[in-house]
């Protein structure tokens, strides 16, 4: 016997957090991590010249797959939270309505910057048709979402394995203040310092937005540094690894000491891990500089200076104390709250940070950190 | 030991749940194979609402290997995070002394008792006729 919830949300749950939320003194809230979803495939069509559409028909999606990549549902169908399926049909994120009312209202949430995962044309082989999907993706971003509602910022979606056209869509879009960051994933083709990414990072610094590196995406490697693991709680786990490859990678290979003024949101991969990778790489350069001469400063002082990171999915230790204690290592002005949400490990913005936080460094990560990184205005 | 009649018990058939409000108190009612149970609707992990979460069993394994599934619908899991709660006591199976929901004694009464008082039925009109869901709040 195995029953599902009424797929009709009950909506007095959502009333009862927006008084919660009004009657807590006004927190202001930015949040780096909502991801929006297509009903489906039909409303990238507006967005797609007449061939990309029969494109999109007649052979579909061709990406660097691995073996089996994307599997799902992930621990609740599409990885979504049971309570945000939309009334009228859809899945979660589809629906401006549902978001509206389940979150943004209910929560007082002053901006939501957007990820589109899946279909975004992120990771499409045939760079033509990666280019071409990505733009669709962009603009149905901004006419479904940030045009009707400007609490919803874009991100510039670009086809990140072709550094050329990924430049071509990112100055077609930064002119927009609809968009406010350029949106890659972590798991690149290439570790995400390797030179044939660097016009990306020269066009998104070129335009002051922040590059955010979401986990996810199918570079066609493993989730592990060692092949595939058997669960989907490893595959969690893992993106932390994938993270740290490209924190790791962007400051050896001196990609901030050529572009200083490059600004990288890490997202959604946790951050507990940051303090432990930093010391490593502070001793291992202390002992080999001589290899790596083109930096001129200790990796720390890159990642101090560069690097911000989401709060979601929070590090819930059981001793509060170890997380604030990892949040200082880090730096109280590094942390961006992100809900996630429609996806299951959605964090509340009142309830992911422990009771005993003090009040202005939980301002500072619900958003006033965010207000340095993102192009808001 | 206010009682409160919270539904019809015909509302509530077997396999359904219901959010039903006592007060300041929101409580969600499952019917597993006609046995009610009465818990707070809001998970102690973060606050989702279990009214909307899916009934499931239990899976467990005596070693690597080994599966068994038992207890088809007696546990619910959060919309939100997916801890499981065991419907019948309300303590979650990870953490099971910190991550637990109030549980509220339920039952079902006939209407003709129910008229005699003492219960609040705040919401419809109690007849001699139906059978009611009555929740003990502590």
């Amino acid at each position: 016997m195995m029953l599902d919830a009424p797929r009709a949300p009950v909506h007095e749950a959502d009333a009862d957090r927006r008084a919660d939320a009004q009657a807590r003194t006004r927190l202001e809230i930015i949040d780096g991590d909502v991801h929006p979803a297509l009903r489906s495939m039909a409303d990238l069509k507006p967005f797609l010249s007449p061939q990309w559409r029969e494109h999109l028909e007649i052979y579909g999606s061709r990406r660097r797959s691995g073996f089996s990549y994307e599997p799902y549902p992930k621990s609740a169908p599409k990885a979504c939270r049971r309570d945000a399926w939309p009334e009228e049909g859809g899945p979660p994120g589809s629906s401006l309505d549902l978001i509206r009312t389940q979150y943004l209202d209910a929560y007082g949430i002053e901006v939501a910057i957007l990820g589109p995962l899946g279909a975004s044309g992120n990771s499409e082989l045939n760079m033509e048709f990666s280019a071409a999907l990505v733009s669709a993706t962009n603009d149905w971003q901004r006419e479904f979402f940030a045009k009707p509602e400007p609490r919803l910022k874009a991100s510039i979606v670009v086809p990140s394995e072709h550094a050329e056209a990924s430049v071509q869509e990112i100055e077609r879009c930064a002119n927009d203040p609809a968009f406010a960051q350029v949106f890659m994933l972590t798991r690149t083709g290439e570790p995400a310092g390797n030179r044939r990414y660097w016009p990306i990072y020269a066009a998104a610094e070129r335009h002051g937005l922040p590059v955010g590196f979401h986990v996810f995406g199918s570079g066609g490697h493993p989730y592990t540094g060692t092949g595939w693991p058997s669960y989907y709680v490893e595959e969690g786990a893992g993106h932390s690894t994938s993270c740290q490859t490209v924190v790791t990678s962007l400051v050896i290979e001196g990609v901030f000491e050529r572009f200083p003024r490059l600004k990288v949101v890490i997202i959604e991969g946790g951050f507990g891990w940051l303090p432990a990778l930093t010391w490593r790489l502070d001793k291992l350069y202390e002992r080999m500089r001589s290899e790596v001469p083109h930096l001129k400063r200790r990796p720390s002082e890159y990642i101090r200076e560069h690097i911000w990171l989401t709060s979601q999915p929070m590090e819930e230790p059981e001793n509060r104390r170890h997380l604030f204690d990892t949040i200082e290592w880090i730096g109280w002005d590094r942390l961006l709250f992100a809900s996630d949400y429609p996806h299951w490990d959605f964090d509340d913005p009142f309830r992911a940070f422990p009771a005993g936080i003090p009040r202005e460094r939980h301002q500072q990560i619900l958003s006033a950190n965010a207000r340095a990184v993102y192009r808001l205005a | 030991m206010p009682r409160h009649v919270v539904a019809r018990a015909a509302e509530i058939p077997p396999g359904s749940r219901k959010l039903v409000h006592v007060g300041e108190r929101d409580i969600v009612i499952f019917n597993v194979k006609g046995e009610l149970f009465a818990l707070s609707d809001k998970c102690p992990h973060r606050g989702g609402s279990l009214a909307r979460g899916r009934l499931t069993g239990v899976v467990t394994s005596s070693g690597p290997g080994a599966y068994e599934y038992t207890r088809p619908g007696e546990i619910v899991r959060c919309p939100w995070h997916g801890w499981e709660f065991d419907v019948r006591t309300g303590r979650s199976w990870c953490d099971p002394k910190r991550m637990r929901l109030m549980n509220y004694a339920v039952s079902v009464e006939p209407g003709a008792k129910l008229v005699e008082g003492p219960y609040v039925a705040e919401t419809f009109a109690v007849t001699i006729e139906d059978a009611y869901v009555v929740v003990e709040t502590k």
